[in-house]
């Protein structure tokens, strides 16, 4: 039975997952990312370089987030992506569950330019999987139509929820994680203390109850490129997004939108290791490459995200096709008014967060 | 036909086109009285279903008028009509009974339960099919089917029954007995009918008079003795019965007779001068194979030919030979297995004789 | 003749052999060549349908994690009573095997299981395997104690208790919104966790409601179809199975062109004076926007068996009907429906149970009201990993469909469905 389960693991998975992988060849890697926009910058910055220096193909596949397939491989014993682009709440429990490789970051990865070690060149707090190696850090966070309420502007996060004074729908996405923190910053909890609060009982209450007050005007999305598109079409007022998004639905298709970096939530992604990849050593080689100082600051002339490396900050510039000065447009520029995910909290009560979440949608 | 009989149906140069550019039926007049077993012959694509389904009112006339009742009913919908129809795969309905099926048109006329129950038992009774009420059509055989059929049609008491090809889904056997049957409940309820079909043995047996129909035109309306034995034309007389053809013109009109130069160079014959235009004109004549002697004796025919006995088939009753003269093969003669016929073989060469009144001159 | 009835009444062959064995000879090569043509379907559907179904109900009951991974601490647990904190061994046996599980990096999947039962749990067990490689020796108690507040919780215990034993009814109380209270009896979720009974319930009534609104839709298109002539129904089939060949991207931003508040319905019913521009109709992103959306698409799997009924049912009894003097509309009802009965049946059962697994249409469009059960399955496939209860969900789902089918058969009878 038990062996039978592996083998049928894949079939079960292959389910929701689109895709076909092919084993990997000597001199050759997979490596899985988020596609679009994010992963051309990727294969500019990283992938392109590494096979010009080292003759190594590099495949690149795309999937849509999640450690489903991962799993299904690892179960079926037949592990065919090497290096897989993912957030660090996935990391972290794929770590736990021994899918993905530890990695020594001062050992295994580069130092930057100035001879700092690489753990103290990560930005502060980004290393929080010892299997994980952030690459850049993005925001969700919220943008308006600029036409919506004549000259009013909103300015922090008590305007999205105010109804009287910004009227309009607010387009959000489907899932309990940061609605909640909003909500409570929202109802006059500080940003250094949200998670204290959500960690009780009153305190999730709370957080619900002032979600409940804009429950009626909110459009649920569950695709990235829906909440630019809302507000495009003039159906939501507010909305909800990743922040290289509404980069280029302003900077690129002008549409008039502004950004309301209050209350934004910094998140971070990058890559991990098979644990029980076929290429391990080829993999690590290419991971120190492009986590480097350099390739970060590459990457962000092509995407509006930042890079994870202190020392790759001053060294990003302009965009390189659009000649957009990229700095005003980093998230890590209004880092302070936002806050980074509690990814711990999340990874122990997301289960129970994203039921009572559907249960309150249902009410 | 006597301008007394008490007419039911009458048909007023009916024209019916689908298309709008030719006519299926063309010039279409037709009485029918009171009681009378009325039946549309022809082959298929002649116009007689066209016309049955104008009667029913499935189909509207193109032109002109019919009358039911001496009611004009062009504008009165099929089921305000009041007549009862048989169709060709009985269309009973599958999803009820026998009984329910009877029972049909009683309960759509708003016919007590208890009286609707009593007419249906009555209905079946009359078909023989007592006890069959709680079967479903699809338990029936073919001819039950076609009984039920009948029976449902004549439930209502309509004072015109239709029937288009009735019998045509049943085999040889069953079709004669239906036949029979169909034209005793038509004696016995005296109610009128006017029946459709391909086959001429049917329409023979049970008619009061036939309509002969082809290219959408009534060839000849007759009793079928005078349709056998007086066809008006060729077409009649080569769809009704066995019939021989010989080819010729007229070469001069003497009264009811004339003179007809064979072609083939079977010479002159003698015969009934029925429908031609006159001296000079080419004409079939129509000859049943029954009417014609074979080795017959100098004198006793008006017409003699030389033929000779390609092929004789025994068939019982009869011997039938097929014999070749005036340049055709397939002339046929009846020979009655009677006692003292003569006997002929294969390959004899005889004299083929008939009488003019036997030998009718038609179109060409 | 060849037959001998004589042997003992065994009616025999002409070469002496039995009859009945001649005769199943020569059945089962027969049979064997009809086995050999439908063998590459009956593999497919082995490994494609029936192996990932058998092992989805599989993991629906499975429960190695616990077990496997910390065998001493499930053996050591077999006599604990549950009344009060367990005894040194336990611990002991505790470390051991958090130990082996950091060492090993899988103690995650324990954590994983029983944060499923218990939120917080997942963490405990990564940072006390972390933490319990600095324990040297014993006695274990104490410093177990210590290293996360949730072992000082009795609870704790009898959920590592609980899930030491192979299988488990766990996910399928947690699919009928029931949980383990800390005593370990079965109890209802708090009402704000309680969503798959709402999930499954209104499921069937969009379900339901869907077939309703394709028979009622179908129903006239279908006549049209079967009644009209070959070359204007088959241009007019086109119209029916266009959503078939329009891709899913094309056909969700038509729907959303179409039905937004700023979209073309909108924009006519203001334009007409129906609606108030300031009130505008919510059609998209919500239950009406699922119910619409799923219809178009479910709309010719009831058009085809009601056409290909209603082309076998002849004009004639219609015909037949209206001669024995019903007038239409009597000669429809009583004589034309009852022969699509068929038809609207095998259409019904078809969308019924096509629209009860949809997930796609209703994730796209049909925002919080419109979302279905089947988005929650494919919720724990793929984002949150919970196998076990996806499986849970699916085999309810499956034996739900299973009893409406049976339901279905005993009420119009399989015999009496005809797809075409």
């Amino acid at each position: 039975m038990k062996k039978m389960l592996k083998y049928s693991a894949l079939a079960v998975a292959g389910m929701a997952i689109a895709g076909m992988t092919t084993a990997t060849q000597a001199g050759e890697l997979n490596v899985v990312s988020w596609g679009g926009a994010y992963t051309t910058s990727q294969m500019k910055a990283y992938h392109q370089p590494y096979t010009k220096m080292t003759g190594t193909k590099i495949n690149s596949i795309d999937y849509s987030g999640g450690l489903a397939e991962m799993r299904a491989q690892t179960e079926s014993g037949n592990v065919t992506w090497d290096v897989v682009d993912v957030v660090i709440a996935d990391a972290i429990v794929g770590c736990d569950e021994g899918m993905f490789r530890p990695i020594n970051v001062d050992m295994e990865l580069a130092k930057a330019p100035d001879g700092t070690a690489a753990s103290k060149d990560f930005l502060d707090g980004t290393l929080q999987s010892e299997c994980f190696v952030p690459l850049i850090i993005y925001s969700t966070v919220f943008a308006y139509r600029d036409d919506a309420w004549g000259g009013k502007k909103p300015t922090s996060m008590k305007d999205v929820f105010d109804l009287k004074n910004f009227p309009g729908k607010r387009t959000l996405q489907k899932s309990p994680q940061n609605n909640l923190e909003w909500a409570l910053l929202a109802d006059g909890v500080p940003l250094n203390k949200i998670y204290e609060v959500l960690d009780t009982d009153a305190g999730k209450d709370r957080a619900f109850a002032k979600l409940a007050t804009i429950k009626d005007q909110v459009i649920w999305w569950t695709v990235g490129a829906v909440p630019p598109q809302l507000l495009a079409d003039g159906e939501a007022v507010f909305g909800t997004g990743y922040n290289g998004r509404w980069f280029s639905a302003i900077a690129e298709e002008k549409q008039p939108f502004s950004m309301l970096w209050d209350g934004q939530v910094l998140d971070i992604d990058g890559y991990v290791v098979s644990a029980k990849g076929k290429n391990i050593e080829e993999a690590m080689k290419f991971l120190k490459f492009s986590t480097d100082t350099q390739r970060l600051a590459d990457q962000a002339k092509y995407i509006s995200y930042g890079p994870a490396r202190k020392s790759s900050g001053p060294m990003v510039a302009k965009h390189a096709e659009l000649g957009i000065e990229m700095g005003p447009h980093m998230p890590t520029k209004y880092a302070d008014q936002g806050f980074l995910t509690d990814f711990k909290w999340w990874a122990d009560n997301s289960d129970e967060m994203k039921e009572r979440f559907a249960a309150w949608l249902l009410q | 036909m006597s301008e007394a009989k008490d007419i039911l149906v009458k048909f007023e140069s009916v024209q019916k086109s689908y298309d709008g550019e030719t006519l299926v039926v063309k010039d279409f007049n037709l009485e029918v009285a009171r009681g009378e077993f009325v039946t549309m012959l022809g082959p298929s694509g002649s116009g007689k279903t066209t016309c049955l389904m104008m009667l029913a009112g499935f189909e509207p006339a193109t032109h002109g008028e019919i009358y039911l009742d001496g009611v004009p009913i062009n504008n009165v919908p099929p089921h305000k009509r009041g007549i009862g129809m048989v169709f060709q795969n009985y269309a009973l309905f599958p999803h009820m009974t026998v009984a329910e099926n009877l029972a049909f048109p009683l309960q759509v006329r708003g016919m007590s339960k208890s009286e609707t129950a009593e007419k249906v038992l009555g209905a079946l009774d009359m078909v023989r099919l007592g006890g069959f009420g709680d079967r479903r059509p699809a338990q029936l055989s073919g001819g039950q089917q076609q009984r039920v059929a009948v029976a449902r049609a004549l439930v209502f008491r309509p004072q015109l029954v239709l029937m288009d090809e009735p019998l045509g889904a049943l085999d040889k056997n069953l079709r004669e007995e239906m036949q029979y049957e169909i034209k005793h409940i038509h004696e016995e309820l005296q109610v009128t009918m006017v029946y459709v079909t391909h086959d001429q043995s049917e329409a023979l047996t049970m008619s009061n008079r036939i309509a002969v129909f082809d290219d959408g035109i009534v060839q000849q309306l007759a009793p079928p003795d005078e349709l056998y034995e007086k066809p008006k034309n060729a077409f009649v007389a080569g769809f009704i019965g066995e019939n021989n053809r010989l080819y010729g013109e007229v070469k001069s009109i003497d009264g009811d007779y004339c003179q007809v130069e064979l072609e083939g160079g079977g010479g002159m014959v003698k015969a009934l001068c029925v429908n031609v235009d006159g001296v000079g004109s080419r004409t079939t004549l129509s000859l049943r194979p029954e009417r014609v002697t074979i080795g017959a004796a100098e004198g006793t025919s008006t017409n003699y030919l030389e033929g000779k006995v390609e092929e004789l088939i025994y068939l019982g009753d009869h011997i039938r030979s097929r014999v070749s003269l005036s340049g055709i093969s397939d002339f046929i003669v009846k020979v009655p297995n009677s006692h003292g016929h003569v006997h002929m073989k294969e390959g004899d060469v005889t004299k083929i004789g008939w009488e003019a009144d036997d030998c009718r001159a038609l179109d060409a | 003749m060849a037959v001998d009835t004589a042997n003992n009444g065994v009616v025999l062959a002409a070469d002496g052999r039995p009859l009945k064995e001649s005769l199943n000879r020569a059945l089962r090569k027969n049979r064997m060549r009809a086995l050999m043509l439908v063998a590459p379907l009956l593999i497919f559907v082995l490994f494609a349908f029936l192996i990932p179904i058998i092992d989805m109900t599989f993991r629906s009951v499975d429960n190695w994690h616990v077990g496997t991974l910390m065998p001493k601490t499930s053996a050591a647990l077999a006599n604990w009573d549950g009344k009060d904190f367990p005894e040194e061994p336990v611990y002991a046996a505790l470390v051991a095997d958090l130990q082996a599980g950091a060492k090993s990096r899988e103690i995650g999947k324990v954590g994983t299981r029983l944060n499923y039962e218990k939120s917080g749990l997942r963490s405990m067990i990564t940072s006390s395997a972390r933490k319990s490689k600095r324990l040297k020796e014993g006695p274990y108690k104490a410093k177990v104690m210590k290293m996360h507040k949730k072992w000082r919780d009795l609870e704790t215990w009898h959920v590592i208790k609980r899930n030491a034993a192979p299988y488990t009814i766990g996910y399928y109380l947690n699919a009928m919104d029931m949980k383990y209270d800390k005593t370990g009896e079965i109890v209802m979720q708090p009402e704000n966790r309680r969503i798959y009974g709402k999930l499954f319930g209104r499921t069937f009534a969009i379900s339901m409601a869907i077939t309703i609104i394709c028979v009622v839709l179908a129903y006239p298109i279908s006549y049209l179809l079967a009644t009209l002539p070959l070359r204007y129904s088959n241009l007019l089939m086109i119209f029916v199975l266009l959503p078939f060949w329009t891709s899913l991207l094309v056909r969700t931003t038509a729907w959303i062109a179409m039905l937004q508040s700023q979209g073309v319905l909108n924009d006519l019913f203001v334009f007409f004076g129906l609606v108030d521009d300031a009130n505008r109709l919510q059609l998209i992103h919500n239950l009406t926007g699922t119910i619409i959306a799923m219809t178009h698409i479910l709309l010719p799997f009831m058009v085809l068996p009601l056409y290909s009924v209603m082309k076998t049912i002849p004009p004639t009894y219609m015909r037949a009907a209206l001669s024995l003097g019903a007038n239409p509309f009597v000669a429809f009802v009583r004589v034309y429906m009852p022969q699509t009965l068929s038809g609207i049946g095998a259409g019904s059962v078809l969308v019924f149970i096509l629209s009860i697994g949809y997930y796609i249409t209703p994730a796209l469009v049909g925002g919080t009201g419109g979302t279905l059960i089947s988005n929650q399955i494919a919720y724990h496939m793929q984002s949150s990993l919970n196998w076990g209860l996806a499986g849970a969900l699916g085999a309810m789902l499956l034996a739900s469909v299973l009893a409406l089918y049976f339901l279905y058969n005993k009420i119009v009878g399989i015999d009496n469905m005809r797809l075409g």
